[in-house]
């Protein structure tokens, strides 16, 4: 039952780095990226790549997928994304779908269908005993690394001037403008940092999620599930949710095998009946 | 019997206390008028009022009748209606259409799915016979974005109107028309029917003191003076919180 | 009745009449059964289609609900139309057929409820969720629905014990001609009545909408639930014709590609779905024969490229070519939109 539970925060925050650059463009552009999972792809394919072929180490492949992600990020920004930031939500989910459909086709043709793995180092294979408890070392390398990455972030929004900035202009675009914020770089700077980080989540996740060209759309759900029970006014409501849903996702397929997912989209959907604003959202209208 | 009333109503946003003890009496048949400065919560209380906003304490009885826990549209059919700052309209629609619902709706014929509109005699009478009385007869086949805001707002009057209430609340039915076509506007206020009781939110003076009979004025979010216009134009404190003179303790 | 109540409501009487466009639609639609005989199949997938899209309209183009959901009610009549004439429980396909739609229904208005509340977003995670769950449910079930290998053994009776369904498609195509001829009707008729012209009011604008006494929750769990029948009724044509229902009716690919039909033929206005079908269908078949594999490449790309145009301006554009065939075909009085456009493009 703790291997559950390990297992499960391990899979909880690696949906956390997946889903909180997603979080933070919903919050901050209001804007709905179902493209985010073809992002992560992205980085996990980057780090296969690199490390599989050209036979760079692991632990540098991790920040190329990383940097090279971003840059993409930045670069879809600058020139696709900026045309739909105005429209409705409706058209942005479809420019989206469109750009979703049109990655996993492009990876299917250059990459082939298989699922592709990554190489690991030798030292984070297999997993040692603690207490009777077994720990897997990758999923320890995952919760250190989603770790540390979480308190980044955090203390970037709370303690840096850009976070303030950030939390300004998602609070309010307008008076952030009128405050002297260039909300256009803070845009471009998130925008190339959400992509960024799904894509290191996507090179850290290949192990355990399977990277094939169907990623974006089979994860593509479970990264709106966490936003959506999340909330996207707070770092620490995606967190929550995040942890929430992979302890409910490892739990659900081990006890109840067959319903698979199942159990995810129920707790979903009880959380959006109770709270539809999300678990973690700020108060919302009074009627 | 007062037609409405309020007891303490009170609204808090946060920490933010939009209206407090508010203790408001529309007798029937009244011009009752709310003026207060900008932003002493007189619209928060219209949206308390038609239930647009949940208050955070008090009640408010409608002919006696508690209405505190209705949502709006269940307090339109027992007798409210009101208008809107900025207009609200259904800009793809018709002025005809527009009218058309409010009207069928009342009728209770708004949820027919079966016939076809316009095949109820006593609802197209209706429609035209408010059309005429707020001068939108000969632009009712219009699309309501292209009219000019005159005639918009008349329309946010007519729809009001056409809900037949018992008391109608006008949230600045002046602002932003222009010159020209205030006239017939006022002209429309000044001729509703003596069975409506109206309670306007108006900044315009003028039309304030020829129109109302009873005036409330309302200072962050509280109620300050109440009284029959000569006796609040006459009041000094009223001047001081206009005019932002100190108020001597 | 004044001399002006009177011709408002002869006004608005003509308004709801059958354009001539309209009715050269629908003949030219049912002339396909004679001038397309080798192509039957296709033809019936793009009928059922655009009933699908029809229920798609009836939320996204009148009441402004977005939807990824839609195929839960798809899939669910249509696994229940597949075994009740499996299990011979119900033989009569017409009456399985209604029978699966008021099914459908039934869902649809359960999860009215969660549908109505909260942000686009919420909406698009509640809609998406529940056909993923039935998804999930199909597949654990596989005892009773066949799993990921489909449900089997389906055997459909003749409709009304005359028309059996054969490999060549011609009865199954009438068949869902019909049906979705007549649930056009039904949906046209609710678009004119006072409750369609809540619904826009309700898009439109639905703060004000409540403040003039509509009941807005109630009308759009209405519409929704009716939505829902319908899509049930298209999924159960899919089954009863095909004698065969898989998992794949749950799938997220299916609601993306119904909104994509919905796209390309435009909302609010009733045929939007039905052209969409017809377009997607060509467009479907002709890229194919080009690049079986990589289909999806090219349909994400046609979104793509139908949201950087505007579907302002393409709504502009068949607008324009409407317009057109107004000026053609209405010799009548003035300000006639066709094609049951009823006065807005609607978006």
């Amino acid at each position: 039952m703790l291997t559950i539970l390990y297992d499960g925060i391990a899979y909880g925050m690696l949906l956390f780095v997946l889903a909180c650059g997603l979080s933070v463009t919903l919050g901050l552009m209001n804007f709905i990226n179902l493209a985010h999972g073809a992002f992560a792809m992205a980085g996990g394919y980057c780090t296969v790549i690199v490390v599989n072929r050209f036979g760079v180490p692991f632990a540098l492949g991790l920040p190329i997928a990383f940097l090279v992600t971003a840059l993409l990020g930045g670069i879809f920004e600058r020139t696709l994304y900026v045309h739909v930031y105005a429209r409705s939500h409706l058209d942005q989910v479809l420019f989206t779908i469109g750009l979703v459909f049109m990655a996993v086709a492009a990876v299917d043709y250059t990459m082939g269908s298989s699922q592709q793995f990554v190489q690991i180092p030798e030292a984070l294979q297999g997993q040692f005993e603690v207490a009777g408890v077994g720990i897997g070392k990758y999923r320890l390398l995952i919760i250190v690394i989603c770790g540390l990455l979480t308190v980044a972030l955090q203390l970037i929004l709370a303690k840096t001037r850009f976070g303030s900035r950030l939390r300004a202009a998602v609070d309010d675009q307008r008076v952030a403008r009128g405050l002297g914020i260039n909300v256009g770089v803070v845009f471009g700077i998130t925008f190339a940092f959400g992509p960024g980080l799904a894509g290191l989540g996507g090179a850290l996740g290949a192990e355990i999620l399977g990277l094939d060209p169907t990623f974006p759309l089979k994860y593509m759900i479970y990264f709106l599930i966490v936003v959506t029970v999340g909330g996207t006014s707070s770092i620490t409501g995606p967190f929550f949710a995040s942890i929430l849903l992979g302890i409910g996702d490892v739990a659900g397929k081990y006890y109840v095998p067959k319903l698979g997912a199942f159990v995810i989209y129920a707790i979903m959907i009880i959380v959006l009946i109770w709270r539809p604003q999300g678990l973690f959202a700020r108060g919302a209208v009074s009627r | 019997m007062p037609i409405l009333q309020t007891f303490q109503l009170e609204k808090r946003f946060g920490g933010i206390l939009a209206a407090q003890n508010v203790n408001l009496a529309v007798e029937p048949g009244a011009r009752h008028a709310l003026i207060g400065p900008n932003g002493a919560g007189k619209t928060t209380v219209i949206n308390l009022l038609t239930g647009v906003l949940r208050p955070s304490g008090g009640r408010i009885l409608l002919e006696g009748r508690d209405i505190t826990g209705l949502l709006p549209h269940q307090r339109v059919r027992l007798g409210m209606a009101r208008t809107f700052q900025i207009n609200q309209l259904f800009l793809d629609l018709t002025p005809l259409e527009s009218i058309g619902l409010v009207v069928s709706e009342r009728l209770g014929s708004g949820a027919d799915w079966w016939r076809l509109v316009g095949t109820k005699a006593a609802v197209t009478d209706e429609i035209v016979e408010i059309a005429e009385r707020f001068h939108l007869a000969d632009i009712m086949h219009e699309r309501t974005a292209i009219l000019p805001y005159g005639k918009q707002r008349l329309l946010e009057i007519a729809l009001a109107f056409a809900c037949r209430p018992r008391l109608l609340l006008l949230d600045e039915p002046a602002a932003g028309v222009p010159e020209a076509e205030r006239h017939e506007l006022l002209a429309t206020i000044e001729a509703l029917p003596k069975d409506v009781t109206v309670l306007l939110i108006e900044h315009d003076m003028d039309l304030v003191f020829s129109f109302a009979d009873r005036i409330s004025v309302l200072v962050n979010g509280a109620m300050f003076v109440d009284g029959a216009p000569d006796e609040v134009a006459r009041d000094p404190r009223v001047k001081a919180v206009y005019l932002g003179e100190e108020l001597s303790a | 009745m004044s001399a002006r109540a009177d011709e408002v409501a002869r006004y608005l009487k003509r308004r709801a009449r059958w354009s001539p466009l309209e009715i050269a639609f629908w003949i030219f639609a049912f002339a396909t059964i004679w001038l397309f005989p080798g192509k039957y199949l296709i033809l019936k997938d793009t009928a059922i289609l655009a009933l699908f899209a029809l229920s798609l309209d009836l939320i996204l183009g009148y009441a402004g609900i977005i939807s990824l959901g839609q195929a839960a009610f798809f899939g669910l009549a249509g696994y229940f139309s597949g075994l009740v004439a499996k299990y011979g429980f119900i033989d009569e396909p017409v009456i399985a057929l209604v029978c699966s739609g008021v099914v459908a229904a039934g869902l649809g208005f359960v999860t009215s409820f969660l549908v109505l509340r909260g942000s686009d977003l919420t909406r698009l995670m509640v809609t998406l969720g529940v056909s993923l769950m039935l998804g999930e449910l199909a597949n654990r079930y596989s005892n009773i629905t066949g799993g990921a290998d489909g449900l089997q053994g389906v055997e459909i009776a003749p409709v009304l014990g005359l028309f059996r369904f054969d490999l060549f498609g011609h009865n199954g195509y009438v068949y869902c001609l019909i049906v979705l001829f007549i649930c056009f009707v039904i949906a046209r008729r609710i678009i004119y009545s006072p409750f369609g012209l809540s619904l826009r009011s309700i898009k439109g604008n639905n703060l004000r909408a409540a403040a003039i006494g509509i009941p807005v929750k109630w009308r759009l769990v209405a519409i929704y639930t009716v939505a829902a029948g319908f899509a049930g009724i298209a999924g159960a044509l899919l089954t009863q014709t095909t004698a065969f229902c898989s998992l794949d009716v749950f799938s997220f690919e299916r609601s993306a590609d119904l909104l994509l039909v919905l796209i390309i033929g435009g909302t609010g206005y009733l045929y939007g779905g039905l052209i969409g079908a017809v377009i997607y269908k060509f467009l479907q078949d002709w890229i194919a024969n080009l690049t079986p594999q990589y289909w999806q490449f090219w349909i994400g790309l046609v979104l793509v490229v139908i949201v950087l145009i505007g579907r302002e301006r393409m709504a502009g554009w068949i607008g324009a070519v409407r317009a057109f065939f107004n000026r053609l075909g209405a010799r009548f009085a003035p300000r006639l939109p066709a094609l049951g456009g009823a006065g807005s493009e609607g978006h």
